[in-house]
């Protein structure tokens, strides 16, 4: 009998299949890898958001909470960055808890744009975006960031790339895979551009907590861009909560409303255990985040000098917890450089590809590792560059 | 505290050039910065924490508690009688504390009964020494800090956006 084949909406076959699955079996296939291709902290949740959601459970809290997010979080929330950048959102109708941060990008995507509609995205950029906005509808225009201007957007750069259907854009920073981050005032220089091109911003910020050389600032603490940004943010990079699945999205309420609205139907709610979970992070975490902070940045100092000692030129990360050297002194593409690199040192690193298009030259290193790791991962990639000169 | 210091209290032997690389500064600079911490005494000696626990020898070590009530000494105070306690060899921490008596010390000792002849010969009938009370310490969990278990495997997948 003849099977007949599921047909896959034409949508989600439009969609291209990641480029380098095939490089990740192959590292979840080996032992002894040293992995730095990791987007998360390799520091455990601390014991005392771990213990407050160990003592929900005991207390028997597992149920729904309201879509919006359980009021004493979205307090929380409010507070948090009322306290931390002075702006204030009213936790009943401009914060919305999402299942994380992906959550809140779909969700302000599918709220915001469709067919027709172009979304700009700067790239190296994280991978979710580009897909996301397809999935809405729109159609994603990439904006190519330059090695030789440290991977930073300059305002022209949005101008040029808009036209009359071009409704938003996408910010991320501290940056995912480059570590690139903005000052408040490289960021007043991107906004004259948005406002004149009447443009919405989706702006994620989950490296917030992680900002090594200047306090970061939010794009809503920028005048008049409270109107026409999402902000999102979550827990899981300067919290160490990637498992929780918490994330928050603050934006003007018809946005967060239509937001809410399909959240209401597609998530009904972000996990009760990590909420609670969250309430604690943000009411007694500080030292622990800021000893986090400190402790990435030294490995920043560490790999940023290591790298380059090696000829794997790179800039100088300002946040997050990576780095995105250039490869081309191996005279290799960045798949091969990932592959041989992992088959003959065992080290796995992501190659740039993944984070846009003509990055072939690229490979992202994250650094949420420990120092001991970092060290021999350094002296494996230099034994693999000597290997490759001495051919 | 400095940054230098805040990574040699993590791991001793962090080189001068790995320290300089955490911290943007010249493996010069920081060289000089430790040797000044060194004749200064704010470093006072590099150590090895080791987990005696899994040790697999038979003679474990012996450790207790002891918690001192003394009378205190015109002109003196606490400190004479402590200095007096503390150049004990066995005795490997001592500090005075508030409430219910004045010095805590952690004694270490082959076995129970070096320890205990060593409250009942020295310590108890020393002058000014009112009472003692001795715990014996029966596992250890974590000690300044560092949880005594081994490392629990890394859980997180190898490759992640």
């Amino acid at each position: 009998m003849k099977e007949e084949k599921i047909k896959i909406s034409r949508i989600v076959e439009e969609i291209p299949p990641s480029g380098i699955r095939a490089f990740f079996d192959l590292v979840l296939g080996m032992e002894d890898v040293i992995s730095l291709g990791v987007g998360e902290p390799d520091f455990i949740t601390p014991w005392n958001i771990r213990e407050a959601g160990i003592y929900s459970l005991e207390q028997g809290q597992t149920s729904y909470t309201s879509n919006k997010g359980m009021m004493k979080l979205r307090l929380a929330i409010s507070r948090h960055i009322k306290n931390n950048y002075n702006v204030s959102f009213d936790p009943d109708s401009e914060i919305l808890v999402t299942t994380g941060v992906s959550e809140g990008i779909d969700l302000s995507m599918r709220a915001l744009v469709e067919k027709g509609d172009v979304v700009l995205i700067p790239t190296p950029s994280y991978v979710a975006y580009g897909p996301l906005a397809r999935l809405a509808g729109a159609n994603a225009r990439v904006i190519k960031t330059k090695f030789s201007d440290g991977f930073k957007l300059k305002p022209q750069m949005i101008d040029e790339a808009c036209d009359a259907r071009t409704k938003a854009i996408v910010l991320n920073y501290p940056t995912n895979p480059t570590g690139v981050s903005y000052t408040k005032k490289e960021l007043e220089g991107l906004i004259k551009v948005i406002k004149k091109r009447n443009l919405i911003v989706i702006s994620d910020e989950v490296y917030s907590e992680l900002s090594f050389d200047f306090k970061h600032t939010p794009l809503v603490t920028l005048p008049l861009m409270r109107e026409r940004t999402v902000y999102l943010n979550g827990f899981s990079k300067g919290f160490a909560m990637t498992g929780w699945r918490v994330g928050y999205a603050c934006g003007p309420k018809e946005v967060i409303a239509a937001m809410t609205k399909i959240h209401q139907y597609s998530m009904l709610c972000a996990p009760i255990t990590g909420q609670l979970a969250a309430v604690e992070a943000l009411e007694n975490s500080k030292d622990a985040v800021s000893e986090m902070n400190r402790e990435y940045r030294r490995r920043r100092e560490y790999v940023f000098s290591g790298l380059n000692e090696l000829g794997l030129k790179c800039s100088r990360p300002q946040g997050a917890f990576y780095i995105f050297p250039s490869i081309e002194i191996s005279g290799l593409t960045c798949d091969k450089f990932a592959k041989a690199l992992l088959e003959k040192e065992r080290v796995a690193v992501v190659p740039g590809l993944a984070f846009g298009e003509g990055l072939e030259k690229f490979v992202r290193i994250s650094y949420a590792s420990e120092l001991a790791d970092l060290k021999e991962a350094l002296s494996r990639i230099s034994n693999f560059l000597k290997k490759i000169k001495n051919r | 505290m400095d940054e230098i210091l805040e990574i040699l209290e993590k791991d001793a032997r962090a080189s001068a050039q790995e320290i300089a690389k955490m911290t943007g500064k010249s493996a010069k600079s920081v060289s000089e910065a430790i040797k000044k911490y060194e004749k200064q005494g704010v470093i006072l000696k590099y150590k090895t924490i080791i987990n005696k626990e899994s040790l697999k020898v038979n003679h474990k070590i012996v450790r207790a508690l002891i918690e001192v009530s003394v009378t205190p000494q015109k002109n003196l105070g606490f400190d004479f009688l402590a200095e007096r306690i503390y150049k004990f060899p066995e005795v490997k921490s001592c500090y005075l504390v508030s409430g219910t008596f004045d010095l805590l010390l952690v004694i270490e000792g082959r076995d129970i009964q070096t320890v205990a002849s060593f409250v009942a010969e020295k310590l108890a009938p020393m002058e000014h020494v009112r009472a003692t009370v001795t715990h014996f310490l029966l596992k250890k969990y974590k000690e300044d800090g560092d949880i005594l278990k081994g490392k629990s495997e890394n859980r997180r997948i190898a490759i992640s956006y």
